[in-house]
């Protein structure tokens, strides 16, 4: 079994109306199943809604599954007992930087989830040390979290989960708030995560460039997980991608678009690099 | 215009009163504070003025930045004294209208003055070599006793401290949500009290929307990171207290024990 394994994983919302009536049911995801391996990237798309947020965090337990089970590690995370274990085990980062610093202190925020493990103030100065260093931000630990950029706070976020020492991070769109800047230096500090502590990665994304990366790459829409495969494999269907809402990359729907006039290329070109190798 | 207030004026400098313990710190103020209704007689009030010049000279404030906190009391102060220089009955010195000032009555107001200003100095010097950080911190530590008969220390301190963080966030909204209401007509500056009372309902109201919005995402984050209260929890910083420390205790009681000295037998000085 993988680190995080889901099984015809369902999630109703219930819309509740302010004249107290019985509350309208929805399905935010439906019949989801997945299986991810250790020390891989895997990147989830899906357009607004499509229940990609809300999966996400069903892997940190923070939503309960209605049917089905979620695997964190071998835990099901529907079990009230093994809570903290599991969001120990998966970090999660969100969207919006300011909102989920607590400390006034660089240093004071990322030290924030081991003091709730209970971990020995020593050895909480040693991870926090660690991770800064890990997301490149050991220069600003004494600096306050409104100072930073966008980019600089979720980086702070980013260490702030590493200190937990977990086996997989989520990101929920961590990026989507950010500037062209903040997104590339945000993704190169989770690549390295990736490559270098052997980290699992969650990505969760709208952004098609930001999975070019990843081993495994799944797409959701209207809660269901509709594609999945390696992003060659899933970037070569350019008129399913664009039927589910999704845009491609540009470098990939110009070599698509090549292909469709006539030009002999091969499908799913994900880089320019690769364009003009095909091309001359 | 909103960004440059700011709560909690920490004045970042090296010396040994920054370096306190906070709870330190909060103790010899409250004592301080205490001592200066103790006193019957002037004597009590040259020695707390000896003692205030001397922190505040090791503290290495500037003294300007202790008066500032002295503007917001002023009305009080000359209300306080007012009062007093014309409601104390007593030997009568002038005579007006319906009002009299007497002898009692200058002695007492000038007392009264003293007191407040140097209670506000006092405390300045506190909030001025504390971050906020520290205080409530220091805080939690000074109130933990409290838990027993159920107060939640640690959680009034961990809001104290969100609450902290949070301050310059909505202040920069509230300057942006206002310069957009103002780019759509709103009126903040025109018309009476009342009037800008009401204006300042487009601004309250998409404030709070976005404060209760924030409060639900930090929640998630907060949860996400396994926090689930004080129990278990261990500090990245504990406050231990140094020799230091000790040395400022020992002082602190000294003091206290001559103030109450100079209550029993009295000073020189009426």
């Amino acid at each position: 079994m993988g680190i995080i394994k889901a099984s015809k994983l369902g999630f109703d919302y219930f819309k509740y109306n302010e004249e107290g009536e019985e509350p309208e049911k929805f399905r935010a995801i439906d019949q989801v199943s997945l299986d991810i391996k250790a020390g891989q990237f895997i990147a989830v798309l899906g357009h607004n809604g499509s229940g990609k947020s809300t999966l996400a965090k069903h892997m940190n337990a923070l939503l309960v599954p209605t049917e089905g089970t979620l695997w964190v590690d071998s835990v099901d995370t529907s079990q009230e007992e093994d809570l903290w274990k599991v969001r120990q085990k998966a970090g999660m980062v969100f969207q919006n930087p300011d909102n989920q610093i607590i400390g006034t202190v660089v240093e004071e925020d990322v030290g924030f989830g081991p003091e709730n493990m209970g971990i020995p103030t020593e050895d909480i100065w040693k991870r926090v040390d660690k991770s800064l260093e890990a997301v490149g931000m050991l220069a600003f630990r004494d600096k306050s979290p409104n100072k930073l950029s966008g980019g600089q706070k979720q980086r702070v976020a980013i260490a702030g989960v590493v200190a937990m020492k977990p086996e997989c991070i989520v990101l929920d769109e961590p990026t989507a708030m950010l500037d062209p800047n903040g997104r590339k230096e945000v993704l190169k500090t989770v690549r390295e995560l990736n490559e270098q502590e052997g980290v699992t990665v969650i990505l969760i994304t709208h952004y098609m460039e930001e999975v070019i990366f990843a081993d495994k790459v799944y797409v959701m829409d209207k809660g269901e997980m509709v594609m999945e495969g390696t992003p060659r494999e899933i970037f070569s269907q350019v008129d399913k991608l664009k039927h589910y809402r999704l845009d491609v990359p540009q470098v990939t729907l110009l070599a698509h678009e090549l292909k469709n006039a006539g030009v002999d290329i091969p499908d799913g070109i994900l880089t320019t690099d690769e364009l003009v190798d095909a091309l001359c | 215009m909103l960004r440059d207030i700011t709560l909690g004026q920490y004045y970042p400098s090296d010396s040994v009163i920054h370096r306190l313990d906070p709870r330190v710190k909060f103790v010899s103020t409250m004592v301080f504070i205490v001592s200066l209704f103790l006193f019957k007689g002037f004597t009590g009030y040259v020695l707390a003025t000896i003692v205030l010049a001397a922190v505040i000279k090791i503290s290495k404030v500037p003294f300007k930045f202790m008066v500032k906190g002295m503007k917001a009391i002023l009305f009080i102060l000359v209300i306080t004294m007012l009062f007093n220089v014309f409601l104390t009955p007593g030997e009568v010195l002038a005579h007006w209208w319906i009002f009299k000032i007497t002898r009692e009555g200058i002695v007492l107001a000038v007392k009264m003055g003293i007191r407040l200003s140097y209670l506000i100095i006092g405390s300045s010097v506190m909030t001025l070599t504390t971050t906020p950080n520290q205080l409530t911190d220091g805080l939690e530590r000074l109130l933990g006793p409290l838990k027993k008969i159920r107060v939640p220390v640690h959680e009034i301190s961990m809001m104290m401290s969100i609450a902290l963080r949070f301050i310059p966030i909505l202040m920069e909204e509230t300057d942006k949500i206002m310069k957009a209401q103002i780019a759509r007509g709103a009126d903040f500056e025109s018309g009476n009290l009342i009037k800008k009372v009401k204006n300042m309902v487009p601004l309250l109201v998409p404030l709070f929307i976005s404060a209760f919005r924030r409060a639900n995402d930090l929640a998630m984050a907060m949860e996400a990171r396994c926090y689930h209260g004080g129990e278990g929890r261990t500090q990245m910083k504990p406050l231990v207290y140094k020799r230091m420390d000790w040395v400022a205790y020992v002082l602190v009681l000294i003091y206290l024990l001559g103030c109450i000295a100079l209550r029993i037998w009295g000073g020189m000085l009426p």
